[in-house]
């Protein structure tokens, strides 16, 4: 198998590992976004719920999403 | 009560350290290949990530059978996880080992490397996990029939190689039989540690994953808590007459309240 | 557990008797199958490694339909309650769904295999039959775990036959690279079927896996 000049087999290269890496990053901003919106809702939960304790009416928490 | 997130950031710090050295190794530690040259540097992405997320299928199968056993669906949880991250990365593994293929013998798939057939079948029935662990509603039992699965698929990983490496003529370059054997020094060192920093990777993100299922799964079970109290208003209220600030002392009693509520599943 | 099992393969067998639901779908199936394969390939015969090809993906899609109909008398008539709620192992309705599902393999082979030489297949049955019935036999057993363990695992799901399809074929690659390897030299014309004997010590371990795992795990499926 006669080795690939450097300049093709540099791109192969770089794809593989640019792939791995977007792949990684992906995931990892898709978690992120899943605490962010963790984090919303429980914003949203506590105000309901201080709400309701401080007026006496029966907290309403929000519902996002499932 | 199970807590997923701690020591997460030392792992992430660990986990960056090795996959900086990692790469260091790789690029500038490594010889070059006699035979394939630059693009033999793949090989040290490609494996590792490869046997690290078979090892993660099997791991999750282990994970499966200790949640049949304890009933704890905390290892369910670890279990779907493992699953979910591995069939991520078992897409890099198939376009990494794609792309490899393009560039050593020109195709970019190539049926005699048994590896990596093998590898696609695992793929393609794992693939089948979400669909069916999401199509049974109630909880306990989309728990238990995931598990199944798990642990038949798991045990299902080596047999499946052994039947399609020994099916497939062994047209493989010298690298592919991991064992290390004719490998120089400084690559078996580079292969090494690329397989310890990928392990690591693969450790912190399922962390990272674990504890957001987590805290998004306690926090469904805190709303549903404060959907129910708000309906039944002779229930009294934790911190009731509370001035502001409540939230301090409101919250603990409500979410220590939700832990004492009976699990979910069973 | 065996009088369990025995007794609810008994049923099965006599509601698939008088209803004839999957048996026959699933030899009409691979007929029509094998119909399609030679105008899909335009050749009148076939021989070798394609030959055995045409055969085993011809059994294992009818054997994805009577996978897919295996939990459906207890689905449709509520049958299950019924079986749960009798004291007995659960394992035992796996042994019957596997035997059950076996017998229907081995009654669409003997329609399918005759049907595929006369239609299809080059060299003469005759000399390579022997071969073919034992690979068939050990495929078999394989093929009816797997199947049964899968179709009780989709049977909770709401595409239960899309997810029992999409689990059975992977899961069966294996069995299917082993089967057309041993059946491959039997329609060649090769007389001495060499290799054929590794491949069916490779059945037998595929069948033997799967049997120790769903009697391992099955008692966690079918509950409450």
């Amino acid at each position: 198998m006669p080795a690939l000049p450097l300049g093709e087999a540099g791109l192969y290269v770089a794809a593989a590992f640019a792939v791995v890496a977007v792949l990684v990053l992906v995931y990892v901003a898709i978690i992120g976004g899943k605490i962010a919106r963790i984090e919303r809702d429980l914003g949203a939960l506590t105000d309901s719920l201080e709400a309701g304790a401080r007026g006496g009416v029966p907290p309403a928490p929000s519902r996002q999403g499932p | 009560m199970a807590v997923f997130g701690r020591g997460l950031v030392t792992l992430a710090l660990i986990t960056a350290a090795a996959v900086g050295i990692a790469l260091g190794m790789v690029f500038l530690y490594a010889p070059l290949d006699a035979d394939q040259g630059f693009v033999q540097k793949i090989f040290y992405l490609h494996v590792p990530l490869a046997l690290v997320a078979l090892a993660g299928f099997v791991a999750a199968g282990v994970m499966g059978a200790l949640h049949l056993r304890s009933g704890d669906s905390a290892w369910d949880l670890r279990s779907y996880v493992a699953i979910h991250l591995s069939t991520i990365l078992g897409v890099g593994v198939l376009v990494t080992g794609a792309i490899w293929a393009r560039a050593s013998w020109g195709h970019w798939w190539v049926w005699s490397e048994p590896t990596l057939v093998a590898f696609l079948i695992v793929f393609l029935l794992y693939a089948v996990y979400p669909m069916l662990r999401f199509s049974i509603e109630d909880p306990g039992r989309q728990g238990r029939y995931a598990s199944v699965f798990a642990v038949a698929a798991g045990a299902f990983v080596p047999l499946n190689f052994a039947i399609v490496r020994s099916a497939e003529s062994l047209t493989h370059p010298q690298v592919f039989s991991t064992t290390g054997s004719g490998m120089p020094g400084e690559m078996l060192a580079t292969f090494l540690v690329s397989m310890v920093a990928m392990a690591l990777l693969y450790a912190t993100l399922w962390k990272l994953e674990l504890t957001a299922k987590h805290a998004s799964d306690q926090l469904r079970r805190l709303r549903r808590r404060a959907e129910r109290r708000a309906a039944d208003p002779l229930v009294p209220r934790p911190g009731g007459g509370a001035s502001a600030g409540s939230s301090r002392a409101g919250a603990p009693t409500l979410s220590g309240a939700a832990y004492a509520a009976p699990r979910g599943g069973d | 557990m065996t009088r369990a099992a025995l007794a609810i393969l008994r049923k099965d067998l006599l509601v698939e008797r008088r209803t004839r639901e999957s048996v026959p779908a699933m030899a009409l199936f691979s007929v029509t199958v094998l119909v399609l394969f030679h105008f899909a390939l335009d050749r009148d015969s076939l021989d070798g490694a394609l030959a055995s090809g045409v055969l085993w993906v011809t059994l294992l899609l009818a054997a994805v339909l009577g996978v897919g109909r295996l939990f459906a008398s207890e689905r449709e008539e509520g049958g299950m309650d019924g079986i749960l709620l009798a004291p007995i192992d659960r394992t035992a309705v796996w042994v019957a769904k596997a035997l059950a599902l076996l017998a229907y393999l081995v009654v669409v082979e003997v329609v399918a295999v005759p049907v595929f030489a006369v239609l299809l297949l080059g060299p003469d049955l005759m000399p390579a039959l022997p071969g073919l019935v034992a690979t068939l036999v050990l495929a078999d057993v394989g093929l009816a775990a797997v199947g049964a363990l899968v179709a009780a695992l989709a049977a909770e799901s709401r595409a239960r036959e899309l997810v029992a399809t999409l689990l059975f074929l992977p899961l069966v690659v294996p069995a299917a690279v082993a089967a057309t390897a041993a059946t491959e030299p039997l329609f060649a014309g090769a007389q001495t079927a060499d290799g054929t004997g590794r491949w069916l010590i490779f059945l037998a371990a595929y069948a033997l896996l799967f049997v120790l795992l769903s009697v391992g795990v099955f008692d966690y499926l079918l509950e409450d």
